[in-house]
C-alpha cells in the first residue's frame, strides 16, 4: 500500500486549472520529484498536500489517513498534518535563535522539557549546527539558514518531508553539497520526500521517480534513467536533457528534411504508425550523434567551440540547426567543412518544429 | 555653464558643496542655534540656574508635563488602534479590505485642526449635537463625554495619527514572506500562536518605529490642543509657546520661556528619532523574500459581519461624520440653529469665496506660499540631496548633519526660531510679512524634499554619470543630461509633499502672521475662536475640498509615488 496517494486532484484558481485530475501514489521511505517549468502546477502541488491549498477536486491521503476531500468536505489543516517542510526562502524566523527555531514544532506539540531539547539537539546534530545553536539565523549563510529550516523539519520526526525548491535561493556547489545532505538524512531517518524543483539535475540526481508536468497536466512519471531515455513526448524530450529538433516533410511518400530537398537516408525511417503524417520532428541529443565520412543527413559545420573536456558543433542543414557534443579527444570535421550524421536514438514525434 | 566645466581646477563640486551649506546654514541651522543660545545665555554668560528656574515655573512645568501625557496616551492609543486595524485588513478575510485601507488612510491628508473644530461641535460640555441630543431625548443632566479633556484631546489626536502606524505595519504584514508564518502553520502550530509568536514578533520593530513617529509628531502638536485644550487650561508645548508669544507680543520673558520650551522640544524630538533609527537598524529583519504565494488569511466567521460593522462604524464615527458636521454647520446661518432645509444654505461658502477679505486673502497667500515654497524647497532639496548622496568631496559630512536636523525640529520650534532670526536683530527685518512664513516654511519642509530626492539619487548608479563623462559631457552636462532627468519624479513627489500639506498648515503660521497674511490654516483657526464658527467651519469645508482633490489628482498623475 502506498504511503502518500492522491486521487483525481484538480485545482482551479478561477478560470485557470492549475492542476488538472492527478493521480499519483508514493512510497514510504521514496524520494518522488516533480519538475516542470514555472506554473506547470508542482507547487501547486504540494501546497495541496501540505494543505495551504484546499481541492477543487479529488482526495489525497496520507498514510491511510484522509487528509483532502472534496466529495466528502474534508479538509485538514496544515498544522494537523505532522509534515516537515522547507521552502525556498528559507523561512526562518530571524526574532528566534537556531534553537529555537527548530524546538519550535516540539513546543507546540507540548512535548516535555527534556524531549524537546533532546530532540532538538539530534535534529542540530543531524545537520551540523550544534555549534551556531544559540545564534540567530539572520547571521548565518544560506546554506545555514536553509539547514536550520531542514534541522526544523526533521525534529518532529515526520513520515513526509515536503520540500519546495529548498536549493534554488543556493550557490552551486552549495547546492550539490547539499543535495547530498538531503539523501543521507532521509536514509537515516527514513522518510518519504515529495521534492519539486524545475532543475532537471537536481531531480535526477536525487529522485527515485520523476513526475514531469506542464501546465497541470502530467507527462510522464518515471525512473530518472527512464525518463531520460524513453522520453514518452515531445515536452519531456525536450525539457529533460539537451535536445535537438529537426523538421521532416512528406513528399510523394518519401520523408526529407523541410526546406532541404534531400531525402532522409534510408537508415532513418520513420516508424510505422509516424508515417501518416505528413510533417513530424526528429528528435536526438547533442551526445547521440555520431560523424561519419559518407552517407546519414549531410550538413555544414558552421562553428566549433571548444567547451573543454567537450566539443560543441553546430552543424547547418539548409535552413535547419543541429548540435553535436563529442569528446575532445575524438576526431571531427573543422568549420567550413561538410560533414555526415547518423543519429544513434532518434526519436520521431508528430508535428513540424 | 561650460565654461566652467572646461576648467578642473575650478571645482563645480566645491560651488554646489558651499551653496548647500549656506542654505541649510541660513534656513535651519541658524534659527535653530539662535534658540538654544536664547534659551542658555543670559546676559552674554552661558546660565544653566535660568533655565530650570523657568522649567519650574508652574506653567511651563505643567505644560511639559502635559506635552508627556497627550503623547504618550495617544502613542498608546494610536499604537493598538493601528496594529488592529493594519492586521485586520492584511491578514483575514474581512469584506471590502482594499475599501477599508483606503479609507483608513483617508485622516493622513485631513487637518486634525479641522477635525477638532468638528469634534468641538459634536462633543463639547454643552453646545456639542451629539451632548445635547443625549441630554434632551434621555433626559441626561450632564454630557456624556466632555472633549475638552486629556482624554478628549488624546481621542481626537488617536483619530488622526494612527495610520503612521496602520501605514508601516500594513507595508511590514505585505512585504513579509508569507512562508515564514506557513512554516509555522506546518509545524503544528494554529493561527492565533502563529500571530503571537511569529507575526506579531517579526513586525514588531514596525509597530515601534510607527509608534515613535506618533510620540514624537504629539508632542509637537499644536493644532488639537489649541483648539480643544484652551478652554479648560490644557496647555502642551507647542500651545504654550504660541500663547506666551502672542500675548506679549514678543517681549524678553516669552521669548525666554520659549526657547528654552522649544530647546526641550528640540532635545526630545532627538531623542525619539534617535532611537527610532537605532530600532530601525538593529532590529529590522530581513523578513522580505521574492516568489510566493499570497499569505494565508485568517477566517474570522462569526467575527466577520462584527468586526465588518465595526470598521464601518469607525470609519463612519471618526471620518465621515466630522467631516459632514463640518460642511453642514459651514451652511448654517448661525452656529447653534438646528439642521433644517430653512436654516441651510451656501451663502457661507459663497461669502468666503468672493467677497470676505480676510478669507480670499488667506486662500490666495496659502497658495502662493505652499507654491512658492515648494518649489523652492524641491530645487534646493536636489541640489542637497546631491552632495550628500553623490558627493566625494571634504566637509560632507557638516553637510549630513545639517540635512538631519530639518527632521528633528518641530514646527513651532522652526517658527520661533524664524522670530529670532529674522525680525530685525540681525539685520533683516521680514516680521509681519508673508516672506518670513515662506522662509518659516522652506525650513519646516526641507526635511521631506530631501528625503524624497534622496530616494531618487540613490537610485542613479554612479556609473551612469562616468558613462556620460566618458562619453564626452561635462560634470554639468552629466547632471544636466542624466540626473536631472533620472531624478525628476523624485522632485516631483517632493513638490507635492510639500504643497499639498502647506495648504493646510497651521503651527508654523499662527505664531507668524500679521493681519493681512493668515494662512488658510489661521483663518480657520482664528475665525473658530473669534466666535465666528459658521464661516469658519465655511472654510474649513473648501480646505477640506482643495486638500482632498489635490491629492486625488496628485495620486492619479504620480501612482503611489507621491505618499512617500
Amino acid at each position: 500500500m502506498s504511503h502518500v496517494r492522491l486521487v483525481n486532484v484538480t485545482k482551479r484558481f478561477g478560470a485557470v486549472t492549475a492542476v488538472n485530475d492527478l493521480n499519483l501514489e508514493i512510497q514510504k521511505g521514496e524520494c518522488f520529484s516533480m519538475l516542470g517549468p514555472s506554473g506547470c502546477g508542482k507547487t501547486t502541488t504540494l501546497r495541496m498536500v501540505a494543505g495551504f491549498e484546499d481541492l477543487s477536486e479529488g482526495e489525497i491521503h496520507v498514510g491511510g489517513r484522509l487528509l483532502s476531500s472534496r466529495a466528502k468536505n474534508w479538509y485538514l489543516p496544515p498544522e494537523k498534518r505532522d509534515f516537515g517542510m522547507v521552502f525556498q526562502a528559507f523561512a526562518v524566523w530571524p526574532h528566534l535563535t537556531v534553537f529555537e527555531n527548530v524546538a519550535f514544532p516540539l513546543r507546540i506539540r507540548k512535548l516535555p522539557a527534556a524531549e524537546v531539547e533532546k530532540r532538538t539537539k539530534d535534529a542540530l546534530a543531524s545537520t551540523n549546527l550544534l555549534p551556531s545553536a544559540e545564534e540567530s539565523p539572520a547571521n548565518l549563510s544560506g546554506g545555514g539558514k536553509q539547514r536550520v529550516a531542514l534541522a526544523r523539519a526533521l525534529a518532529i520526526n515526520p513520515d513526509v518531508m515536503l520540500l519546495d525548491e529548498p536549493l534554488s535561493s543556493l550557490d552551486p556547489h552549495l547546492r550539490e553539497e547539499m543535495r547530498f545532505e538531503i539523501r543521507d538524512l532521509q536514509r537515516k531517518y527514513g522518510f518519504s520526500i515529495i521534492y519539486v524543483t524545475h532543475d532537471q539535475a537536481e531531480a535526477m540526481a536525487l529522485s527515485d521517480r520523476i513526475l514531469v508536468m506542464k501546465l497541470g497536466v502530467v507527462q510522464q512519471i518515471d525512473t530518472p534513467l527512464n525518463v531520460y531515455n524513453h522520453p514518452v513526448n515531445r515536452f519531456v524530450f525536450s525539457f529533460i536533457g539537451l535536445s535537438n529538433f529537426l523538421s521532416v516533410t512528406r513528399a510523394d511518400g518519401a520523408f526529407q528534411l523541410a526546406a532541404h530537398s534531400e531525402l532522409l537516408p534510408q537508415t532513418l525511417n520513420p516508424p510505422e504508425d509516424m508515417r501518416r503524417h505528413e510533417t513530424l520532428s526528429l528528435a536526438s541529443r547533442p551526445s547521440e550523434v555520431d560523424f561519419c565520412g559518407e552517407g546519414g543527413l549531410r550538413g555544414v559545420v558552421a562553428r566549433k567551440s571548444f567547451l573543454g573536456e567537450i566539443v560543441d558543433y553546430q552543424i547547418k542543414m539548409g535552413e535547419q540547426e543541429l548540435r553535436v557534443q563529442k569528446n575532445r579527444r575524438a576526431p571531427g570535421p573543422d568549420v567550413g567543412e561538410s560533414c555526415g550524421l547518423r543519429l544513434l536514438r532518434p526519436f520521431w514525434y508528430e508535428g513540424a518544429e | 555653464m561650460s565654461s566652467l566645466g572646461k576648467k578642473p581646477g575650478f571645482g563645480v563640486a566645491q560651488v554646489i558643496l558651499f551653496l548647500s551649506v549656506a542654505i541649510l546654514v541660513v534656513v535651519v541651522a541658524v534659527p535653530v542655534l539662535l534658540i538654544f543660545f536664547n534659551a542658555f545665555w543670559v546676559n552674554g554668560s552661558f546660565n544653566i540656574r535660568d533655565v530650570a528656574r523657568i522649567i519650574s515655573e508652574p506653567d511651563t512645568w505643567q505644560a511639559l508635563v502635559n506635552s508627556l501625557i497627550i503623547a504618550a496616551g495617544t502613542t498608546i492609543g494610536s499604537t493598538i488602534v493601528g496594529t488592529f486595524f493594519a492586521w485586520l485588513v492584511t491578514r483575514t478575510d474581512l469584506p471590502c479590505k482594499r475599501f477599508m485601507k483606503g479609507m483608513f488612510l483617508v485622516p493622513f491628508m485631513l487637518p486634525s485642526f479641522i477635525g477638532a473644530m468638528a469634534w468641538k461641535m459634536l462633543l463639547s460640555p454643552r453646545a456639542g449635537f451629539i451632548n445635547r441630543f443625549f441630554m434632551l431625548h434621555f433626559g441626561l443632566s450632564g454630557p456624556i463625554f466632555n472633549i475638552y479633556s486629556y482624554a478628549g484631546i488624546m481621542l481626537v489626536e488617536v483619530m488622526y495619527l494612527f495610520p503612521f502606524v496602520f501605514i508601516q505595519v500594513c507595508g511590514a504584514l505585505e512585504r513579509m514572506d508569507p512562508t515564514l508564518e506557513e512554516s509555522a502553520r506546518i509545524s503544528g502550530a494554529g493561527l492565533f500562536t502563529i500571530t503571537r509568536k511569529i507575526t506579531i514578533p517579526l513586525v514588531l520593530p514596525s509597530i515601534l518605529s510607527g509608534a515613535l513617529l506618533i510620540m514624537l509628531y504629539s508632542m509637537a502638536h499644536f493644532g488639537t490642543v489649541a483648539v480643544l485644550g484652551i478652554e479648560n487650561g490644557i496647555f502642551n508645548i507647542p500651545t504654550l509657546i504660541y500663547q506666551r508669544i502672542h500675548q506679549s507680543a514678543g517681549s524678553f520673558a516669552s521669548i525666554r520661556t520659549g526657547t528654552v520650551l522649544a530647546a526641550i522640544l528640540v532635545a526630545a524630538a532627538a531623542l525619539i528619532l534617535w532611537l527610532q533609527g537605532k530600532i530601525l537598524s538593529r532590529g529590522h529583519y530581513q523578513i522580505i523574500a521574492g516568489k510566493s504565494f499570497r499569505p494565508m488569511e485568517l477566517k474570522l466567521r462569526a467575527l466577520r459581519m462584527p468586526l465588518f460593522l465595526f470598521c464601518a462604524a469607525y470609519i463612519g464615527f471618526t471620518i465621515v461624520l466630522p467631516t459632514v458636521v463640518i460642511f453642514l454647520v459651514g451652511g448654517l446661518k448661525t452656529y447653534g440653529l438646528p439642521f433644517t432645509w430653512e436654516n441651510l444654505s451656501l451663502d457661507n461658502y459663497k461669502f468666503i469665496l468672493s467677497a470676505y477679505k480676510v478669507t480670499r486673502d488667506a486662500i490666495w497667500n496659502s497658495v502662493t506660499l505652499g507654491f512658492s515654497a515648494a518649489v523652492i524647497t524641491m530645487f534646493a532639496g536636489v541640489m542637497i540631496s546631491y552632495v550628500i548622496v553623490k558627493m566625494k568631496v571634504r566637509g560632507k559630512g557638516i553637510l549630513e548633519f545639517l540635512g538631519m536636523l530639518p527632521f528633528s525640529v518641530p514646527g513651532s520650534v522652526i517658527a520661533l526660531g524664524v522670530i529670532l532670526a529674522w525680525s530685525g536683530r540681525y539685520g533683516v527685518n521680514l516680521y509681519n510679512t508673508v516672506w518670513i512664513i515662506l522662509v518659516a516654511y522652506i525650513a519646516r519642509y526641507m526635511a521631506f524634499s530631501l528625503r524624497a530626492n534622496s530616494a531618487a539619487l540613490e537610485q542613479v548608479h554612479d556609473s551612469l554619470v562616468e558613462a556620460a563623462r566618458v562619453c564626452g559631457a561635462t560634470m554639468w552636462q552629466a547632471l544636466r543630461d542624466v540626473v536631472l532627468p533620472l531624478v525628476r519624479p523624485g522632485m516631483l513627489a517632493a513638490f507635492f509633499l510639500i504643497f499639498l500639506p502647506s495648504l493646510r498648515e497651521l503651527t508654523v503660521s499662527i505664531m507668524l502672521y500679521a493681519p493681512t497674511t493668515r494662512t488658510i490654516g489661521v483663518a480657520i483657526y482664528t475665525l473658530n475662536e473669534d466666535g465666528e464658527t459658521v464661516r469658519s467651519a465655511a472654510l474649513a469645508g473648501i480646505a477640506l475640498i482643495i486638500i482632498v482633490a489635490g491629492q486625488l489628482l496628485v495620486e492619479r498623475f504620480l501612482g503611489k509615488k507621491a505618499q512617500g
